[in-house]
């Protein structure tokens, strides 16, 4: 027997490890436009100590090292460029502790968002985590591994800035604990200890997130979105601004899409509204509509589209099967709020010269101190000549993005280059340091974020 | 080689594997799906393995023994129907069966598969048993021979020949007996429902199948079908009429609430009980009847029925179906499904799991079993729990 399979199989047991051709296949393969790359081996541990066993195994194997959660980060992030080791996190999905007092919860990193959603509806319905639009099965770790952002994303910015604590197994093996934790306290905060946050937002190039502490916010009794339609563009930052002024929402998106044809070229901004009572959910709507977008209205360039509807958390996505197609992915920015009406019309251009309906999106992040705009580009998975045009448009709009003054967003390898083309280069001499000295090996997911 | 006789080649790829369906309706955990929960790889979810289907249908991937395996692993519970929110939901299961269909057709499907088929071919059961010993459980039963009674009971394979199932089949007649139901059974007239070959792909067999007990149905005249099992159950109500057989088929949940109601059955007292209800897929998920079995165990006297969290639309498997019972491909773990179901059941609290399915009952108790629950929680068909005796 290949003996790093018997190793792999001692540590995880025979169950949860395969270099068979279908479980290699199957990780081979993103939901989105990438070329497929095959790992050698597929593990599933279940406990930081199996992850850690496995990464040393890696070092001294010199073989690369993918976590992988949901897989629905749709850029090829967790596909193994340089063969190795997938690591599926999926069983590492224990809530260890849930304080309602301080508000926070520690979670196994390969945990669901939907199962945090769930357990939280079911156990402190007074409290929320910030759930990102993803399917369900995208997990916590997943996501702060790309520094994501969710349904309360304006109150509190990004996902990666809502955590008190992190257990990270770091490339060479050692199971490493940040805040409170660190010193063998309760996880209830991150800070003031000195900062050595290397792993959010790095795709896993830095090391495993295994642990987390995520903070939860009150959860209302009422919630509800209403939404608001404009046709010029332009109107959209400044609608934005004044909502944001008055703090009055916990999610703001502004959606614009080709299909279906009555809302082509409109401009549909979802405010998510709560109150512990109808009053205060009355209070709220007050000040948005009477206070700030009533004059809209009166000079006729824009209307209430619709008000009062049901949120569903978690949120389900049929983009896929849009055209019957099976796939698609999507370019994320952040971006400053004012840049939404250029982003549109590049985006609405891009989407028209591959033959795509376009459809984006700009989701607020903190008190419109930036915006995650997004461009999907939908894919007929049986048709190659589609999925190269949606490659096509992908790229593009990376190109795009950095042109007008953006920053990617989980950028696939393509945008990553393009981004570090960019980069000041003391700053990314930095980068290159902090990988080498965490990995000295170069086995975390190695062809992400590659300093050459 | 491509397999380019696939029936949903105009479909599969609509799969995106988003993974919304390895949830139950409250989204509590990605473990609802079986086969998923008992591998915990992509490759076993429904998504990986639609993925992998497509794969082999369009010639990317050959198809091997370990193919072949994850094809079969699959157990038909319809969770993922539930829950996936695509347009094209309604079809998965027919996407999986038409790739066992295929895999039929070129005889390369899983071992046990194969004898489980062979065996139906040969003997009309899975078991392998001669067909003259079919009606061997009614022995000291006296039970009559179908003529002009109001009902057929069609007893299935398993309550014919599985010694634990036979105990709920002839639970469940001496109910009929006690409550003067007119009924009657086919006897060795009787052959396999046919419903697990369906799902296992072997399409000429189910035809066989459904003729053959179309053909006995018809010459007696038979109007009125009451089962012992939802596999059958949902056989008669859904493929037959494919071949030209519609009746009036009744699960036998469906029919003692108006026997208790009329005051023909009385159920016993079970004091200080506390009963929890597994929906077997083929009466739940199926067929949505969730509220007739759970009529009846709350005519049960003195006793408490309490719910799993993953119950009706959610409930989670025992890993029966598809012919799993008997062809255990998702066994061997302590994570095979049927032990997984067994710790829920007992995580309630009840001392009793009553199920509704001689799939059920044989899987779930022998899982109790091997998690040491014994003594803690008793396996028993709701027939059993009527008919108050001891089972025999
Ligand atoms: C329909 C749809 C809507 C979406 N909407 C949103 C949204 O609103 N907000 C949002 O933020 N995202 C969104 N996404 C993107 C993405 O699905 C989510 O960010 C998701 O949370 C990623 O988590 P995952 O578990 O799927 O990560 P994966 O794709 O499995 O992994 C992402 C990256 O992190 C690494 N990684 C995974 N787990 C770990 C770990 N434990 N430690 C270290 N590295 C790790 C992987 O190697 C990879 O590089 C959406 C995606 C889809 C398909
Ligand atoms: S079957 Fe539906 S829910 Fe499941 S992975 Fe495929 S598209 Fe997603
Ligand atoms: S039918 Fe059941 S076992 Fe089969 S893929 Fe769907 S959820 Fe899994």
């Amino acid at each position: 027997m290949d003996s790093i399979y018997a190793a792999l199989m001692d540590i995880v047991g025979e169950d949860y490890v395969s270099n068979q051709t279908e479980e290699l296949f199957t990780y081979s393969k993103d939901l989105g436009t990438s070329e497929p790359q095959w790992p050698d081996y597929v593990a599933a541990p279940k406990t930081v100590e199996q992850v850690s066993r496995i990464v040393k195994l890696a070092n001294e194997q010199k073989l690369a090292v993918v976590p992988l959660g949901g897989g629905l980060s749709l850029a090829g992030l967790a596909l193994p460029l340089r063969g190795g080791i997938t690591l599926d996190l999926k069983r590492m999905d224990q809530i260890l502790e849930l304080n309602e007092q301080s508000r926070y919860i520690v979670v196994e990193a390969g945990i669901s968002h939907g199962k945090v959603t769930a357990y939280l509806h079911k156990h402190a319905p007074r409290l929320m985590h910030s759930e990102p639009g993803a399917p369900a099965a995208a997990t916590i770790g997943g996501n702060l591994a790309i520094h994501g952002q969710g349904d309360l994303a304006h109150p509190y910015g990004f996902n990666s800035d809502m955590i008190n604590g992190l257990e990270v197994v770091l490339p060479t093996g050692e199971i490493c604990r940040f805040g409170s934790c660190a010193i063998g306290n309760d996880w209830y905060t991150l800070h003031p200890l000195p900062d050595l946050q290397l792993f959010l937002g790095w795709s896993g190039c830095t090391g495993i997130i295994t642990k987390v502490s995520l903070r939860l916010f009150p959860c209302k009794k009422f919630q509800e979105q209403d939404l608001f339609i404009v046709q010029d563009e332009n109107l959209v930052p400044e609608i934005i601004y004044e909502m944001t002024h008055i703090g009055m929402a916990e999610d703001i998106m502004a959606i614009s899409q080709e299909i279906p044809p009555p809302f082509n070229r409109l401009h549909c901004i979802l405010v998510n509204i709560s109150g512990d009572s109808k009053e205060e959910l009355e209070f709220k709507r007050q000040l948005i509509f009477d206070g700030k977008l009533a004059r809209y209205i009166e000079d006729g360039v824009g209307g209430i589209g619709a008000v009062g509807q049901k949120i569903e958390r978690p949120q389900v996505s049929k983009t896929s099967d849009w055209r019957k197609g099976g796939g698609f992915e999507y370019v994320g920015s952040i971006v400053p709020v004012s840049y939404y009406p250029e982003c549109y019309r590049r985006g609405s251009e891009i989407s028209a010269r591959h033959g795509i309906p376009y459809t984006v999106l700009g989701r607020v992040v903190g008190s419109s101190h930036g915006m995650m705009f997004s461009w999907t580009y939908a894919f007929n998975r049986a048709d190659e000549e589609t999925v190269r045009h949606a490659r096509e448009a992908l790229h593009e709009t990376d190109r795009m993005v950095l042109e007008l003054g953006g920053t990617l967003w989980k950028p696939a390898v393509f945008g990553q280059k393009l981004v570090m083309d960019r980069m000041d280069p003391n700053t990314l001499q930095m980068m290159k340091k902090v990988k080498h000295l965490l990995d000295p090996n170069g086995i975390m997911n190695p062809g992400n974020w590659e300093v050459a | 080689m491509a397999q380019t006789q696939y029936k949903y080649m105009d479909m599969i790829h609509r799969c995106f594997r988003c993974g919304y369906c390895k949830f139950p309706q409250d989204w509590e955990d990605v473990d609802n799906c079986p086969a998923y929960a008992r591998h915990r790889l992509e490759s076993h979810s429904n998504g990986g393995r639609l993925w992998l289907i497509r794969a082999w249908i369009t010639g990317e991937l050959e198809l091997t023994d370990h193919l072949a395996e994850i094809i079969y692993s699959c157990v038909a519970c319809k969770n993922c129907e539930e829950k996936c929110p695509l347009s094209f939901s309604d079809d998965i299961l027919n996407m999986v069966i038409a790739a066992r269909a295929e895999m039929v057709a070129q005889g390369r499907i899983p071992s046990p598969v194969k004898t489980y088929l062979k065996n139906i071919q040969l003997h009309g059961n899975p078991y392998g048993i001669g067909a003259k010993k079919r009606s061997d459980w009614m022995q000291e039963l006296s039970i009559e021979p179908f003529e002009k009674q109001e009902f057929l009971f069609f007893v299935g394979s398993e309550g014919a020949y599985d010694s634990r199932a036979q105990h709920a089949a002839r639970a469940l007649s001496r109910l009929f007996q006690k409550a003067e139901l007119s009924f009657g059974v086919l006897g060795n007239d009787e052959t396999d429902d046919g419903n697990e070959v369906e799902l296992l792909g072997e399409e000429g067999l189910v035809e066989m199948l459904a003729e053959k007990n179309i053909a006995s149905f018809n010459e007696r005249g038979i109007k009125n079908i009451i089962t012992l099992s939802p596999h059958a159950y949902n056989a008669l109500k859904n493929i037959y009429p494919r071949f030209g057989g519609s009746y009036q088929v009744y699960h036998y949940t469906q029919i003692l609430p108006n026997l208790i109601q009329s005051g023909r059955l009385h159920p016993p007292k079970l004091e200080n009980t506390t009963i929890t209800y597994h929906d077997p897929c083929f009466l739940g998920r199926w067929n949505r009847e969730y509220t007739a079995p759970r009529r009846v165990l709350q005519a049960i006297g003195g006793s408490k029925l309490i719910e799993m969290d993953r119950n009706r639309k959610s409930a989670f498997c025992c890993g029966g179906g598809s012919g799993n019972y008997y062809t255990d491909l998702l066994g061997g773990s302590d994570d095979s499904p049927a032990r997984i179901r067994a710790r829920q059941a007992h995580a309630t609290g009840a001392t009793i799991l009553a199920v509704a399915c001689p799939n059920c009952l044989t899987m779930l108790e022998d899982a109790v079993k091997v998690e040491g629950l014994e003594g803690k929680i008793q396996v028993k068909d709701i027939a059993e729990l009527i008919d108050g005796e001891s089972a025999s």
